[in-house]
């Protein structure tokens, strides 16, 4: 059997070693950025939808169809996961862009970290001190009776990196939630609806603004539109792109040193 | 182990004769290796699932997810799908066979329950009898939970009219042989993986005399309606999926399994392949053969 694979190799001498030559130079490609040779764990802990691709008549349709019912059922999360991944292209391309600029965001790229309940560790988080981010993390978690495993996966991304990137999007909601203290009933997650508008500019984070205080009492929007929009907006656009934030790293930080190095404060 | 590509690129290439010599014996035993293993682990037969191929024993569990994440939007789905249309198919269906008073059905495939229901109902009001019997059999218990919630809210629930059981359509080894009047499948055929099997339970298990009928999608002739018809299921039908029920894929394959089903003439060939006698074609098209009403009698 070696005998016959060496025979192979000497009749396909030239293209044997050519290939033999990319695969080296790919691999030094890969050890560059490391100083140690520690080899980069391989990306496929997250890979896109396999399905064939939809076509854009399908997603204009579901576009449409998704934001109609995420209007009329609030309760609808995948809808709105629908409504941003048909409508967000651009916007996804950008934030990738925007994560590539930065050199933490450049190594969740490579890395993919998932926040699943089976990739953190919850009950160690909640033994942490309180004032600890992780710890205010899973006290908003408990506080609302939810886990991190509500997330719909992505389906119409067929790139894996930018469907990544949405679905790193959908898992880091939770630590927006902690991080801005904002609670997550329908005043909170409209108020962080602005808040990720102005941070990504997604269409779907718009069309939630918009249409999503229509559903709200005149007093409670007088008060969105009176403290938390402006504050979102201002907040939003001048800290730093939450995507570039390794949250995995930072479970025993202090939360308020957090928000100061991130630029974030909260709503008064 | 050298791959069957790089052997015949090998035995298509002009070899030198010196490595000819050197590598002939050690080629051939390989070949003669390679062509053992190749008998040895023997490839399972594949079948389609919608238009992927899948490994055989595979298709059943995949059906299974598919229904099982259905089933609590399933009527909700139809309705949507078909407009309403298909409670004018299944009537039309239960009106063909005019059942008797005290006919016994099996309702194989029943899932959520709408030809029992139908059929218990036509008795009830067409005979005023309430002697009809139907047991309502399914593969997914999830759907059979349905059925079963569907039966306790109606006027049946107190009677012994409808029982319940949970089988497969290829092995109904619960069921003894020619028991039941008539035997139906109604959308569940073509989720079956050997369809021949399915027809010689039913063949099996009706009286002489008895009825086996079968609805199921079928191929439409007209060109225009064939073309509409396919842009709805392509189109239409996987978004109503993704919104009323959030899951596209079971809808995907829900249409395209449609397509993988055998036409009209080959599944009355099936039918009577099974030992049915069949009338005239054997088969009625239903809106323009987008459904097709399959029927045999066992004599």
């Amino acid at each position: 059997m070696f005998r016959a694979s060496s025979l192979s190799s000497q009749i396909h001498t030239r293209k044997f070693l050519l290939a033999n030559l990319s695969r080296n130079i790919l691999q030094s490609n890969l050890h560059r950025d490391n100083k140690n040779s520690e080899v980069i764990p391989i990306r496929t802990n997250y890979t896109s939808s396999t399905n064939s691709q939809i076509s854009n008549l399908e997603k204009c349709t579901l576009a449409v169809s998704s934001a109609l019912t995420a209007f009329c059922d609030p309760g609808r999360g995948d809808m709105i996961a629908t409504l941003g991944e048909t409508t967000g292209s651009i916007f996804i391309n950008r934030m990738r862009d925007h994560m590539l600029r930065d050199k933490t965001g450049r190594r969740i790229l490579q890395e993919r970290p998932r926040i699943h309940s089976s990739t953190i560790d919850i009950p160690y988080l909640s033994s942490l001190p309180l004032g600890t981010f992780g710890k205010e993390y899973t006290n908003f978690l408990d506080g609302q009776n939810v886990t991190p495993d509500t997330r719909v996966k992505v389906q119409y991304i067929y790139d894996d990196e930018l469907a990544y990137v949405m679905q790193r999007y959908r898992e880091c909601h939770d630590f927006f939630h902690a991080l801005t203290k904002l609670p997550a009933n329908v005043e909170g997650e409209l108020a962080l609806k602005w808040f990720e508008l102005a941070q990504t500019g997604m269409p779907m984070t718009l069309l939630s603004s918009i249409f999503g205080p229509l559903k709200l009492s005149s007093k409670e929007r007088e008060r969105l539109f009176k403290k938390y929009v402006p504050w979102a907006l201002q907040c939003g656009s001048q800290c730093k792109f939450l995507l570039n934030v390794y949250y995995e790293e930072h479970w025993n930080k202090n939360i308020d040193e957090m928000r100061n190095e991130l630029g974030i404060y909260l709503v008064d | 182990m050298i791959s069957r590509n790089q052997l015949k690129r090998l035995h298509s290439t002009i070899v030198k004769p010196y490595i000819y010599n050197k590598g002939l014996r050690s080629l051939c035993s390989t070949s003669i290796k390679f062509h053992r293993a190749q008998y040895d682990t023997k490839q399972e037969p594949e079948t389609h699932f919608g238009f992927k191929n899948v490994p055989e024993s595979m298709k059943e569990n995949l059906v299974g997810q598919v229904f099982e994440n259905v089933a609590t939007k399933y009527d909700v789905m139809n309705d949507a799908m078909s407009l309403g249309v298909h409670r004018l198919w299944k009537d039309h269906f239960i009106r063909t066979m005019a059942p008797g008073p005290g006919t016994k059905l099996l309702d194989v495939a029943g899932g959520t329950g709408d030809i029992a229901m139908g059929f218990l109902n036509y008795c009830k009001e067409i005979h005023g009898d309430a002697s009809a019997q139907v047991t309502l059999l399914d593969i997914n218990p999830k759907m059979l939970e349905v059925g079963k919630k569907r039966f306790a809210k109606s006027s049946y629930n107190h009677t012994s009219q409808a029982t319940f059981e949970i089988g497969n359509a290829e092995n109904l080894s619960s069921i003894p042989s020619n028991s039941f009047d008539v035997y139906t499948i109604a959308f569940g055929i073509r989720n079956c993986t050997h369809i021949d099997r399915v027809l010689r339970e039913a063949y099996r298990t009706l009286k002489p005399g008895g009825r086996f009928m079968c609805l199921e999608f079928g191929k439409v002739q007209n060109p225009l309606i064939s073309s509409i018809y396919n842009f709805y299921s392509f189109q239409i039908i996987p978004v109503i999926g993704q919104i009323i029920a959030a899951d596209r894929d079971s809808y995907q394959y829900l249409v395209e399994s449609i397509r993988r089903f055998p036409s009209q003439e080959q599944f009355a060939e099936m039918i009577k392949d099974a030992g049915f006698t069949i009338v005239g074609d054997g088969w009625e098209d239903l809106t323009f053969g987008i459904v097709a009403l399959h029927s045999g009698f066992k004599l």
